[in-house]
This record gives structure tokens, C-alpha cells and sequence, in this order.
């Protein structure tokens, strides 16, 4: 195994493209410019800081820590769900069944993968468990994210619609049903998608990195495969338990539209 | 709001030992006072008021779409005791805006075969199961809404301006069709800003002033609303 290590000198050239962007923002008036070096900044303290947290992690190899940074990246997921919401719910729902479907959605199957395929020592090795579970929060936080808003737009843009369903007597199960299957494909067809692009269109980030830290190809491929594996398992599941819970919170016992629950008209991000 | 809660009463009660097909007590919700009262079988209740003053709000809580609190029941049965999609089946709003969730108009139908007769009474041929909503005119679509509305066979209707966008040929029939419902005994609280419409339906009226609940009388008196007199001899 093979890797050229990189230098801040190296990263500071790269950091010039930012700078092409921005003058074209300038240019175009895109009036991007402010928010581009804000997210260049961001990503790379970000980065940084993750470099040194997961260097000490990686050396404890304590199951307490590990824990407590995987509730953190859970939680952090469900505030961005959260973020992601055109029209959330008041309160913490939004952020609950944001936070409560990534659980779902990472944990069981990041753990399902560390204990029967990957198989580390000990299994919640956290060189293996975080990048896993990253990986997996950060596709299903998208699916979870773009499902839930298409549920939650669409209850309120299509009101009439609903209302209409339960003025003639359908249940709300049923008055939402349509809505709510087209928010979970939503959600999943980006998944779809990337997997049927994959190594056609474009070259897995994971894989690409394991080639760039010398991994013979034939192994990366493999690796890379369980993970899409794992992904679409994830968003599958975090999706279709975000929107069953929505769905629910959507209503209550008399089988009403209720989305005074609802957060009324908000910029999206 | 702060206006006392008027007790408005059995006001539709065809005999006093009547017990009502539909009686409301102390109903409340945001924007609307308590409101109280009761529908025999067979009595159309129209009710008036400016825009805004909450009777949209109180058809909506009559079909329970929206929280609310009181007691109403139907046929001496309290609404907390039907399911929700039962109750809307048997009392049926029908919104001044109907929603159509499919492409074609036939798809909002459950049977067919019923509702054909009552496009004929709202001069709709029955191909107009096969149109697509899309293409539908305002006042096709109102006269369908309430086609697949009294297609359900209700005991209570409630129409928020079902007429509203009709002409008056097809007006002249949806008042007759609402007519033989009545004849069938179906009560109907019907809201409506015509006034010709309202003399002509009307076995009671109540009016709603900032979501308050009052007799059409009471509110001709302080001069909100005229020739409610006349109510009487409406529907010759």
C-alpha cells in the first residue's frame, strides 16, 4: 500500500478554485459569494477538527466514546433534516423523527454490517464502525430529508385534496396514502439512482479514496458495493419510518388534516 | 368573542317533543362562540353573515375536520360515539372549494350507478364521468361535488355556497334537488350570500357576526340584515 501524504501548502493552492468561484459570483452577480467562502470555511474547520477527534477516538478504541460520537453525528443528522424542512413541524417532532429515524436507519444497519460482514476486533472498532455509519447517516439524512419535506409540503398544498377524501368519508390513512408513497419514492430514488450510475457515470467516493490510499481495485469495488448495499438499506428504512411517523402526526384520533401542526411558510435554506 | 353566548335554541324543531335528527350545544372552537342548535328531519337552515365572521369555521367543526369541543349528535347518538370517516360520511361538508385527488371525475365516485341519477338533476350528462377534472369549469366542478357528496346517501349536509358559481338554470336545479333531499328528510345547513336563495330554502335562518351565532331575526332588528321577515313564506 502506497499513498502520497498531502501538505497545507498543497491544500492552500487547491483553495484558489474557491476563489475562481467567487469571482464568477461576482461577475454573474450571483451574490454567492459570501455564502461560498462561509461554506468553504465551514467545511474545512469541520474537517480539521473530525481529523483530530477521530485520531484520538481511533487510538482509545473505547466503546463509551465511540457511543457518545455516534450519538452525536445522530443528532447533528436530525437537526439538518430539520433544517432541510420547508414547512416542519412545530415543536421538536420535526427534529425527533429526524434524529429517531437516523437511529433506525444508521445504527441497525451499521451494526448488522460491523458484526456479520466487516466483522472488526472488537466489532464497534470505531476505524470501522464511524466511517460506516457516516456514510450511511449522510445518504439517509438526504432521502429522510427530501421524503419528509415532499410529505409535509404536500399535506399543506394539497389540503383541499385530503380534506376532500375525508369530507367523503375515507379514513386518513387512506386520504394520505397517495402522498405519503409518492414522499418515500422521493426519498429513495436518488439511492436508485446513484446505484445505477455507479462505476458508469461516476466513481464512488469511498472507492476512490481506498484506490488514492493504494487499495488494489478488485478490494475497493467489493468494499464499495456492501456500502451501496448499506446505504440503500438505510435510507430505505429511514425514510419509510419518518414518513409513517409524520403521516401519523399528520392527523389524530378523529381522523383530521391537522396541519396547524405545522410551521407555516418558511425560506427554505 | 367577548359578546355573551346566545342560546340560540331548538329554533328547527318541527314539534316541541321532536327530538331533532341533528342537535348542536355549546359548540366551540378558535374564532367561533359557543353555538347551539338543533335540526329536525327534513329542515334546510341557512345561514348568513359576512365574509369572515366564521361560518365556514362552523361547518368545519360540524364535520369535524378541525379540533373542537361541545355536543353533537345525530339521530340522539353523540358524535364521540362514531368513528370519524362514519360520522363525515353521514353528516357531508361540502366545501365552497372542492378538492379532486384523481385525474378523472369517475374516479371520485364510489358507486356509479347511484350517483347517475343525481348528475341528471344537475343537468350533467352522465359522460361527464369520463371527463377529466382538469378540464372541468367552475361550476361543473361544484355540481359534481355535490353530486358525489349526496351520492353518499348523508343525513346531514353541510353546503358552504353550493351554488355560488352556477347559472341560474343550473341553480334553479340544484335547488330542486336540494329540495327533494329535504322531502327525503335529510337536514342541511346550507351557507349562502344570495339572498333571493335563502328566502327560497330557508326554514330557519341564523346569522353569524364575528363568530357569534344569532337568529336572523335578532340581527334584522339591529339592523345588520334586512327583510329576514319575509323567511316565513319562502319555498311555496
Amino acid at each position: 500500500m502506497t499513498y502520497i501524504p498531502l501538505g497545507y501548502g498543497d491544500l492552500a493552492l487547491a483553495a484558489l478554485l474557491i476563489g475562481v468561484n467567487a469571482a464568477l459570483s461576482i461577475v454573474y452577480r450571483l451574490a454567492l459569494g459570501r455564502r461560498l467562502v462561509i461554506a468553504a470555511v465551514r467545511m474545512v474547520v469541520q474537517l480539521l477538527l473530525v481529523g483530530l477527534v477521530l485520531e484520538a477516538l481511533f487510538s482509545a478504541t473505547s466503546p463509551l466514546l465511540t457511543l457518545c460520537i455516534v450519538l452525536v453525528m445522530v443528532a447533528f443528522a436530525g437537526h439538518e433534516i430539520t433544517a432541510r424542512q420547508t414547512r416542519p413541524f412545530a415543536g421538536w417532532w420535526t427534529r425527533g423523527i429526524g434524529a429517531g429515524s437516523m437511529m433506525i436507519a444508521g445504527i441497525t444497519v451499521t451494526v448488522i454490517a460491523l458484526t456479520t460482514q466487516i466483522r472488526p476486533e472488537p466489532w464497534y472498532d470505531p476505524r470501522y464502525a464511524i466511517p460506516l455509519l457516516g456514510m450511511v447517516l449522510g445518504n439517509a439524512m438526504s432521502g429522510v430529508s427530501v421524503g419528509l419535506d415532499r410529505l409535509l409540503s404536500a399535506a399543506t398544498r394539497e389540503r383541499a385534496t385530503i380534506e376532500a377524501r375525508l369530507c367523503l368519508g375515507q379514513s386518513f390513512p387512506e386520504a394520505i396514502s397517495e402522498l405519503r408513497r409518492a414522499a418515500v419514492r422521493s426519498g429513495l430514488i436518488p439511492t436508485i439512482n446513484s446505484m445505477s450510475a455507479a462505476g458508469v457515470v461516476f466513481l464512488p467516493g469511498m472507492m476512490t479514496g481506498q484506490i488514492l490510499a493504494g487499495v488494489e481495485p478488485a478490494q475497493a469495488v467489493k468494499y464499495q458495493i456492501l456500502i451501496m448495499f448499506l446505504i440503500a438499506g438505510g435510507t430505505g428504512l429511514g425514510v419509510v419510518s419518518a414518513t409513517v411517523v409524520a403521516a401519523r402526526r399528520l392527523t389524530d384520533d378523529r381522523h383530521r388534516l391537522r396541519v396547524d401542526r405545522l410551521i407555516s411558510g418558511r425560506e427554505s435554506g | 368573542m367577548e359578546a355573551p353566548t346566545p342560546n340560540v335554541g331548538e329554533y328547527a324543531s318541527t314539534s316541541d317533543d321532536d327530538d331533532g335528527l341533528f342537535r348542536v350545544r355549546a359548540l366551540v372552537r378558535p374564532g367561533l362562540a359557543s353555538a347551539s342548535f338543533a335540526l329536525a328531519r327534513g329542515v334546510c337552515l341557512v345561514l348568513t353573515g359576512a365574509s369572515g365572521s366564521g361560518k365556514t369555521l362552523l361547518l368545519r367543526a360540524l364535520a369535524d375536520l378541525d379540533p373542537n369541543d361541545g355536543i353533537v349528535t345525530l339521530g340522539g347518538t353523540s358524535r364521540a360515539a362514531i368513528a370519524a370517516p362514519e360520522w363525515r360520511r353521514r353528516v357531508v361538508y361540502v366545501g365552497a372549494e372542492a378538492g379532486w385527488w384523481a385525474a378523472c371525475v369517475g374516479d371520485h365516485f364510489i358507486d356509479r350507478a347511484a350517483a347517475t341519477p343525481l348528475l341528471a338533476a344537475l343537468l350533467l350528462p352522465e359522460a361527464a364521468f369520463d371527463w377529466p377534472v382538469s378540464r372541468l369549469s367552475t361550476g361543473e366542478r361544484q355540481r359534481l361535488a355535490l353530486a358525489r357528496s349526496i351520492a353518499l346517501a348523508p343525513e346531514v349536509l353541510l353546503l358552504d355556497e353550493p351554488t355560488s358559481g352556477l347559472d341560474p338554470e343550473a341553480v334553479h336545479a340544484a335547488e330542486a334537488l336540494l329540495r327533494r333531499e329535504l322531502a327525503r328528510g335529510v337536514a342541511i345547513v346550507m351557507v349562502t350570500h344570495d339572498r333571493a336563495q335563502a328566502e327560497r330554502l330557508a326554514d330557519v335562518r341564523l346569522f353569524m357576526d364575528h363568530g357569534v351565532l344569532a337568529a336572523a331575526e335578532e340581527a334584522a332588528a339591529e339592523g345588520a340584515a334586512a327583510d329576514a321577515s319575509s323567511a316565513a313564506d319562502r319555498r311555496a
